[in-house]
């Protein structure tokens, strides 16, 4: 259908997306490179920069704290998806149910969207989960318990409890659309049928909604694996809640030496690209227009 | 045809919704109530739910202590100006992706968004060298370059979904009557699309408002929007979770106030492709 | 607001700024109090010279990383820093800051108290000027201590604090014996067990820069400390930095807590402590080897090198470091108030002398010597601290560990394990090893 014209132009109307994504990845990834070869320690003027080979992925990859990170950043991303997808699901099918006011439950079920991560962090952190102060601790003390310290005893529930807060909004909007768009005559030709609920909703409901599912567990996962400031404001990476992202965090900037970061930096991005291949296969496949 | 329904049911149904609705919104509820309160009366035991001396002393604290509309705007121009160039640059490369779609289309889409997945922190020392040599740094425009980056492929991949939908036809027939490209994107094609147009600027909007990493690092006194400002409010001496409210209230109202007036367009288009 | 008046605003104040042939100078500064106070005394400042002042109010750590970031790339973005004790004479022996050795005659630098100079300074020189100081002391509740049936000496050892915890603590009443810091990070819970170790006998660093947490006297420290507050500490003791400690001690939750000198003006102020009338001071433990626990640091105010802006901010540091400058808190807040541990001037002046942390402020301060911090020689100096530009990521991870044995989460001797591969690792990669 497309000529040799529309073609060309096609081309050159993608051009300026294309090049500068191009030039944003690759100017900062070949200086990431150039660094993660070298010794560079910018709080140290004395040491000259100089090749060290493969030094810092070496050292990167043995440091103890290298695959408790990876195992960290997998559960934080897997522990967020499962929860938002899971409730997602649920809120999405109530709020497609009849009932009053339902414009103003949606307002309420997307706010935390809107807030951003720092915000989050810090009032959940002081707010609510402070052991002294918080509501929480007020609220087990009412009822006799002793408050819980959450961001020590169970810091990586904590920092996926604030993260899923965040993202529920958008899994739950995205889920809704794709229910809204069911067709309902199928539905209730099954619901005659006497299927039952439950039923219906797994042969129904859940493969019409795969595709909606790909498509959040990707957007998210992409957020998802850079998330800094949730960890940065409660625990400081402290408790095991050190992600790869923050353990990249610490060498970079509270330990300053950009060479040992930089490589932990191209760790990251192969770790990123095997998770986007894998979920680009079972998005890809989706895609299919 | 409409699914017949009992009353009863539409009761459960509103109550359960409500109920989770409501404990959903509870900490952004709870926060905006703490910044009414005294520092002693945010942290009483038992909490005081709407019964107190409601003040707005901490609002006053917080404003003399900052300036409130600078930073505001910094973040209206930061998130706003990002959005608007990204989409200008993502619609023409959205409508040849969905149009004259090649082999490589979907590859090219699918390392775009790749491209988010770099960790940020990783980069920062390169970029703030080059942000040193072309003197950006503490500048609206540098940050609106780099926000507009961040979340192009956000803005192409929306705008793509968007465009897929509108049927080939269509603007086909606009070209058989002699329309121009330029006059087929601009009279046809965005018309049509303005629902996910509006959708993907204000997602966009929101994501580039609550940007925290590069808004922080690379800006000082003139560029700093929201993020900034609250970053000054975490932690200090004494009781603080009044003040600390108030600020909070003052970064998210404005974006949750936009988010409300506009959820309908915000919501109607929010598909991401989920839908066929 | 429109756009058309946006920029007819900025119009308006460029004509002001260029007509009034001042500068403005934009300052890094921390959220503490004494900072805040002084943001809100800036137009004195700008009667006085006509400068105006841009400030950068950051989070302590949030600000750490932002003028790391701009001073080794030389960014360019603050015309006056502040830093602590620990990045001065680092960044000073860099190059990167300007020296303050011009001052005027008015400023009296001569009256900077010796310690704090001595730690702003490199081979001599003075690189930034001291805006206020301290060092870590003993607060404790009179009343508590009385009901207890004991009494504070004014230099306690570790055993009699132990005891005494154990004594005051009334689980019941939601009072602890004591409250320490155990948040990871070098400059919260890190600062306070190094300074701690110190009176134990413990160092970070032999001569040739091994780490020493294999030895026992770390272990000592270790296991005292988990002990104590197992036994007298708050419930979730190992998120507890300065700020956390401070409001539990204001409530009225802690018998005593051992930290910043700066915090006796908050527990001793009625308006935000419930306890403000029966707060006694000590000095910080010892153990009887010569060394007690407490340690000293500044927030002190520099300027970058490479700064278009040099005389204007040096006119600033004069403003906020002078004695007019404290004067002038003191005519607005009370004497309680000033920023203390700064200048000798301070302490001998009797309006001061009235204020009841003063003399143990003074004597707490001077007690302490960066130069001189561990029992056994060590190569660094620094006493909650070892000034060398790889302590602050070293001591970080290694806070960390530590604070995952506060948790629960870990054994001592896991963590000193980890923390001597932490630290002789990172040593290695920078060549001292």
């Amino acid at each position: 259908m497309a000529t040799q014209h529309s073609r060309s132009a096609a081309r050159f109307m993608m051009a300026p997306a294309v090049i500068l994504l191009l030039g944003w990845m690759l100017v900062p990834l070949v200086m990431t490179l150039w660094f993660s070869f070298r010794r560079f320690l910018p709080n140290r003027p004395d040491i000259v920069p100089g090749w060290v080979g493969f030094d810092n992925y070496v050292r990167f990859v043995t440091s103890s704290a290298f695959w408790p990170s990876v195992q960290t950043t997998l559960i934080i991303v897997g522990g967020a998806l499962l929860i938002t997808i899971v409730l997602g699901v649920l809120l999405a099918l109530l709020l497609d149910q009849p009932m009053w006011g339902q414009g103003v439950v949606r307002i309420l079920v997307i706010a935390p969207f809107f807030v951003m991560p720092t915000v989050s962090a810090l009032v959940w952190k002081n707010i609510f989960m402070d052991p002294v102060n918080g509501l929480f601790a007020h609220l087990w003390r009412a009822f006799g318990a002793e408050p819980v310290v959450w961001l020590s005893d169970a810091p990586l529930f904590s920092i996926i409890l604030i993260v899923s807060w965040q993202w529920l909004p958008f899994a739950t909007l995205i889920l809704l659309t794709a229910i809204q768009s069911l067709d309902s005559e199928q539905l209730e030709a099954s619901e005659m049928d006497g299927a039952p609920p439950l039923s219906r909703f797994f042969y129904i409901i859940l493969p019409h909604l795969s595709r909606a599912i790909t498509i959040v567990i990707l957007i998210q996962t992409i957020f998802l694996l850079s998330v800094f400031a949730e960890i940065f404001v409660t625990t400081g990476g402290a408790f095991g809640t050190r992600t790869l992202t923050y353990l990249i965090f610490q060498r970079v900037l509270e330990s300053q030496n950009v060479g040992l970061g930089s490589a932990g930096g191209v760790y990251a991005i192969i770790l990123a690209n095997i998770i986007a291949i894998f979920l680009m296969r079972i998005v890809g496949k989706n895609l299919d227009a | 045809m409409s699914r017949a329904v009992t009353t009863r049911r539409k009761t459960i149904n509103t109550v359960l919704a409500w109920s989770i609705g409501f404990l959903i919104f509870f900490p952004i509820l709870w926060t905006i109530l703490t910044s009414f309160k005294t520092e002693a009366q945010a942290i009483n035991d038992p909490p005081l739910f709407l019964f107190f001396d409601w003040t707005l002393e901490n609002y006053a604290v917080v404003q003399e202590r900052s300036d409130y509309m600078r930073f505001l705007w910094n973040s209206v121009i930061i998130a706003g100006g990002s959005t608007l160039i990204g989409v200008m640059i993502a619609i023409p490369a959205a409508w040849s992706m969905a149009f004259v779609p090649s082999k490589r289309t979907k590859d090219i889409l699918l390392w775009m968004l790749s491209t988010k997945m770099l960790p940020a922190v990783g980069v920062l020392y390169p970029i703030y060298l080059i942000f040193i040599e072309l003197g950006l740094l503490d500048t609206r425009i540098g940050l609106v370059v780099v926000i507009m980056l961040i979340n192009l492929p956000i803005i192409v991949w929306m705008l793509y979904t968007y465009f897929k939908e509108i049927p080939g036809e269509i603007l086909e027939a606009a070209r058989m009557d002699g329309a121009s490209l330029r006059e087929e994107i601009i009279y046809v094609l965005t018309p049509m699309a303005v629902p996910g147009i509006a959708s993907t600027i204000l997602l966009n909007f929101i994501l580039a408002w609550n940007e925290a990493f590069w808004t922080l690092n690379l800006t000082a006194a003139q560029a700093a929007p929201l993020t900034a400002f609250i970053a000054s409010y975490s932690s200090p001496e004494g009781l603080f979770y009044a003040k600390l409210s108030a600020a909070s209230t003052m970064a998210i109202a404005p974006i949750l106030i936009l988010g409300w007036f506009s959820q309908k367009q915000l919501v109607r288009g929010l598909t991401f492709g989920a839908v066929k | 607001m429109s756009l058309r008046n946006a920029f007819l605003a900025a119009t308006a104040l460029a004509l002001v700024s260029t007509a009034a042939q001042a500068e403005t100078i934009t300052i890094a500064t921390v959220n503490n109090g004494d900072m805040i106070r002084m943001q809100g005394l800036t137009d004195d400042f700008t009667t006085k010279t006509g400068h105006t002042v841009e400030w950068v109010t950051l989070e302590e750590n949030v600000l750490r990383q932002r003028v790391t970031t701009d001073i080794t790339t030389k960014g360019g973005q603050f015309d006056i820093l502040t830093i602590g004790m620990y990045e001065t004479p680092i960044w000073g022996a860099n190059g990167w800051l300007i020296p303050l050795d011009d001052l005027s005659e008015d400023y009296d630098v001569d009256d900077i108290l010796p310690a704090m100079a001595g730690g702003l300074s490199h081979d001599g020189t003075l690189y930034a000027a001291p805006f206020y100081g301290e060092s870590s002391m003993i607060m404790y509740r009179t009343d508590l201590m009385e009901k207890a049936g004991m009494e504070m000496p004014e230099a306690p050892t570790w055993e009699f604090i132990r005891e005494a915890a154990a004594a005051m603590t009334d689980r019941d009443n939601d009072i602890n014996g004591i409250c320490l810091r155990g948040k990871a990070g070098w400059g919260e819970g890190g600062a306070f067990i190094t300074a701690m170790s110190n009176s134990f006998g413990a160092r970070w660093f032999d001569m040739d820069w091994n780490a020493q947490f294999d030895t026992q006297p770390w272990a000592d420290t270790l296991n005292f400390y988990v002990g104590m507050m197992n036994e007298s500490g708050p419930a979730g003791f190992a998120t507890n930095g300065f700020n956390e400690n401070l409001s539990l001690f204001q409530q009225g939750k802690c018998g005593m807590w051992i930290d910043a000198t700066v915090a006796a003006s908050f527990v001793t102020n009625p308006n935000d402590s419930t306890v403000a009338d029966s707060v006694g001071f000590a000095l910080a433990p010892d153990n009887g080897l010569g060394k007690r626990s407490n340690w000293l640091w500044a927030w002190a105010l520099a300027i970058p090198a490479g700064t278009a802006k040099e005389a204007a901010a040096k006119q600033f540091i004069e403003w906020a470091t002078s004695k007019d400058y404290i004067e002038l808190v003191a005519e607005k807040e009370g004497w309680a108030n000033v920023p203390p541990g700064a200048r000798t001037s301070l302490y001998e002046n009797p309006n001061y002398q009235a204020v009841p942390f003063a003399k143990m402020t003074l004597e707490s301060i001077l007690s302490a010597d960066p130069n001189n911090s561990t029992v056994e020689p060590s190569p660094y100096v620094g006493i909650q601290f070892a000034a060398i530009p790889e302590f602050a990521g070293i001591a970080t991870e290694v806070s960390q560990e530590f604070s995952a044995v506060y948790a629960g989460q870990q054994t001592v001797e896991e963590a000193l394990e980890k923390a001597q591969a932490i630290t002789n690792d990172a040593m290695e990669a920078a060549g001292y090893r």
